[in-house]
């Protein structure tokens, strides 16, 4: 008998109490989400939320973003800058720096020498504070937003934020490979205590760029 | 690790040991009441928890009760997303087949992520007996690792270490790894974690094999979920050409949008916050075009007791654990005896009754296990798919102390009584005579009563190890019944009752709104 056969079997014969017809219904009483609140206001909780997590959090329009992108890079000294195949043009078109594509044959030491990595995103929580990226062009394969140390995510706000788990969930595809990202890398193994900065990047900013300036 | 664990002590006699440690007590106590606020908080910001408990339990409970058909369909999806799937009924099986899929790679070394099912099983003792490296990445994990230590806690491992140890650690052992620490490492926890990053860095950036277990799979789709803050989950995950995931069979959710109730409870039953730094989600592989990850995904589904406990109609709802790890925050039992005692990679309230039905009660440190509580029940509280861990605790008393039927190996048997628990048994015999039997019952009351004065302050013989931490009740002068008869209830005695009423309505209704001003 196969290991297959043999643990289902075991299951089968565990549950001889229960019956096979028993269908109960999940109760979902609880909420889709937890109170009230605009477009604006959710974007302003997304704000809080992310700032309380250690986020950088920056606000502009689609006029000032490559502005404001150039600005964070030369901030944070950075000499390159990854950049996902579809990753608008213009978002950075206001910097020198010099962009690195992904290219599939990549090695992981090769993303290690890159400063910087910028990067769209599938949709932000607003209660959680969460950006999830779901491997779309304009966002790239999942460690080029893993290896640089600092990572710009630039969200559009509000069409990109929902305020809840349970709201975000219905908007993603489980057949893309997720990240959520919720603040920068931190870790509560020493003493039950958080720091920030442990092996992803240590420097999270998330652009909430509001969507007027002739899009 | 799980090999380490053979052999351990009955649970009284590690916990004696541990509670003289006065440095790990003060580690537990700072690290366990630091996380206990946060999370009552946490718990708080969520006006719906209540409900979010319930849907979590029902969830649980219904996959549970049709696993068979869960994990079919489970592996359709998995299947045809491309990834591979393995069943090991026990861990031998699970170690043989991680094995196999490590050499077949070519490889020697491979990069952990934090697990509790490929803790359970041994493997990395496994794979070391077959010439494989395991390195594990999860800062906790490497503190034990470096440490040639044991986990003693779910969440963090290492939470029996302060900071001081962690660097002392760090700086003598790094270097025997891999990249040494820095000089000059202080026990800063930032300077710590920065040690950590420098020392794994090289390992993620040239790692070819990945292992992992997962918090939860999906059936409907496929999906395994890995929950996590530091972002070596996610090296682990993305980096290496070929992932092994390791995963207990009670971790199916059925749908994607059960996750919307998991992914509010976890977080915030765990480590406090609204949410982890980082959750990865993955359905089988990518299509090579657009490769995001390992091109070859293999899964490993892992009985090894799980049938087992499922065949307890009380003890299965240990099944639903999301190995969160609240219940040990709030233990007053762990707090004092630190994660060893246990003796299993599964501590606190959880692991004693989670170990001794995956391993059966056949051990002396299993057979210990359910009494290794003070029943208070504040387990079940913070419990956030509401597992009633007293009620099995109970139901496990029972079956050390009577014996009965139980399923081993998918087989039932019929267990004896254990051997240590017969002064007990012939107690209670005694009492139950004793309860039947009125007139018997009456002139042993008064018989105590009358020689009260002679009556030892602790107890002879065997019972002396039960009363050296607690006092004996004092006997009353005379026996409750004599006194009911004697005063009609209490009716015909002055004062007393009359008093007693008195007092407490006093201090209630003159207190109030008005004591604050």
């Amino acid at each position: 008998m196969s290991s297959r056969d043999l643990i289902l079997g075991r299951v089968r014969r565990a549950l001889a109490d229960v019956r096979r017809d028993d269908e109960q219904a999940v109760p979902r009483t609880y909420l889709r989400e937890h109170g009230e609140r605009n477009a604006a206001e959710t974007v302003d909780l997304l704000a809080e939320n992310l700032a309380d997590y250690r986020a950088i959090v920056h606000r502009t329009d689609t006029a000032g973003l490559p502005g404001v992108i150039a600005e964070l890079l030369a901030a944070h000294g950075s000499s390159s800058v990854l950049a996902p195949p579809a990753l608008p043009e213009e978002w950075l078109s206001a910097t020198e720096v010099t962009r690195v594509a992904d290219r599939a044959g990549s090695t992981p030491h090769e993303l290690d020498e890159v400063d910087s990595v910028v990067t769209a995103c599938a949709l932000a929580i607003a209660e959680t504070g969460t950006i999830v990226l779901d491997g779309s062009p304009d966002q790239g394969r999942r460690r080029i937003t893993l290896v640089p140390d600092h990572h710009i995510c630039v969200v559009r706000a509000p069409d990109q934020v929902v305020p809840s788990v349970p709201l975000a969930l219905e908007r993603l595809d489980p057949t893309r490979p997720l990240t959520w990202i919720s603040g920068p890398s931190a870790t509560s193994d020493i003493e039950l205590d958080r720091v920030e900065g442990v092996h992803g990047p240590r420097t999270l900013e998330v652009v909430l760029v509001s969507g007027d300036g002739g899009e | 690790m799980s090999g380490t664990f053979v052999g351990m002590p009955a649970f009284p006699k590690a916990a004696h040991e541990a509670v003289h440690n006065a440095t790990l007590r003060g580690n537990l106590r700072h690290a366990t009441h630091t996380i206990r606020a946060k999370r009552a908080k946490a718990v708080t910001e969520v006006s719906d928890w209540a409900e979010l408990r319930e849907a979590g339990k029902r969830i649980k409970d219904h996959t549970l009760r049709h696993l068979d058909r869960y994990l079919v369909q489970l592996e359709e999806s998995v299947t045809a997303a491309g990834g591979t799937v393995h069943w090991a009924a026990d861990a031998d099986e699970a170690n043989r087949i991680v094995t196999y899929l490590v050499k077949a790679t070519g490889e020697t070394e491979v990069v952990k992520v934090k697990s509790m099912a490929t803790q359970e099983i041994g493997l990395n003792e496994a794979l070391e007996a077959e010439g494989i490296r395991a390195y594990e990445t999860d800062l906790a994990e490497l503190i034990v690792q470096l440490g040639k230590d044991r986990p003693s806690h779910i969440l963090v491992p290492a939470i029996h270490r302060n900071r001081g140890e962690i660097r002392d650690i760090f700086a003598k052992e790094m270097s025997e790894w891999g990249r040494p620490a820095p000089e000059g490492l202080t026990d800063t926890p930032a300077e710590l974690a920065e040690a950590a990053r420098l020392h794994l860095r090289e390992k993620f950036l040239r790692a070819k094999v990945g292992v992992s277990g997962a918090n939860f799979m999906v059936a409907d789709t496929g999906t395994l979920v890995v929950v996590e803050s530091e972002g070596n989950g996610r090296m682990c995950l993305t980096l290496p050409e070929t992932l092994i995931s390791v995963v207990g069979i009670e971790k199916i959710v059925p749908t994607w949008q059960d996750l919307e109730v998991f992914l509010q409870t976890l977080p915030r039953s765990s480590t406090a916050e609204r949410m982890n730094p980082y959750t990865s989600m993955w359905t089988g592989t990518t299509d090579s075009g657009t490769a995001d990850g390992p091109s070859t995904f293999h899964l490993v589904l892992i009985d090894n007791g799980r049938t087992d406990t499922l065949a307890d109609e009380v003890g299965r709802q240990a099944l639903r654990c999301i190995r969160c790890s609240a219940c040990l925050n709030v233990c007053p039992v762990y707090e004092r005896a630190g994660g060893h005692a246990y003796g299993s990679v599964y501590p606190g309230p959880i692991g004693a009754i989670l170990s001794p039905q995956l391993r059966g009660t056949g051990s002396e440190i299993d057979a210990s296990l359910p009494y290794a509580s003070s029943l208070c029940g504040a387990c079940y509280e913070v419990c956030p798919v509401a597992i009633d861990i007293p009620e099995v605790l109970v139901h496990l008393r029972e079956r050390v102390a009577q014996g009965g039927q139980v399923t081993e190996k998918g087989a039932k048997v019929v267990l004896k009584p254990a051997k240590g628990h017969a002064a007990e048994r012939a107690a209670m015999r005694a009492a139950r005579w004793a309860f039947t039997h009125p007139a018997a019952l009456r002139t042993g009351q008064r018989l105590a009563s009358r020689t009260r004065r002679f009556h030892p302050r602790t107890l002879p013989g065997p019972g002396m190890a039960w009363s050296a931490s607690r006092a004996l009740p004092t006997l009353p002068a005379e026996p409750f019944r004599d006194w009911w008869q004697r005063t009609n209830g209490g009716r015909t005695e002055q004062g007393a009752a009359d008093g007693a009423r008195a007092d407490g309505n006093g201090e209630w209704t003159g207190g109030g709104e008005d004591s604050g001003k």
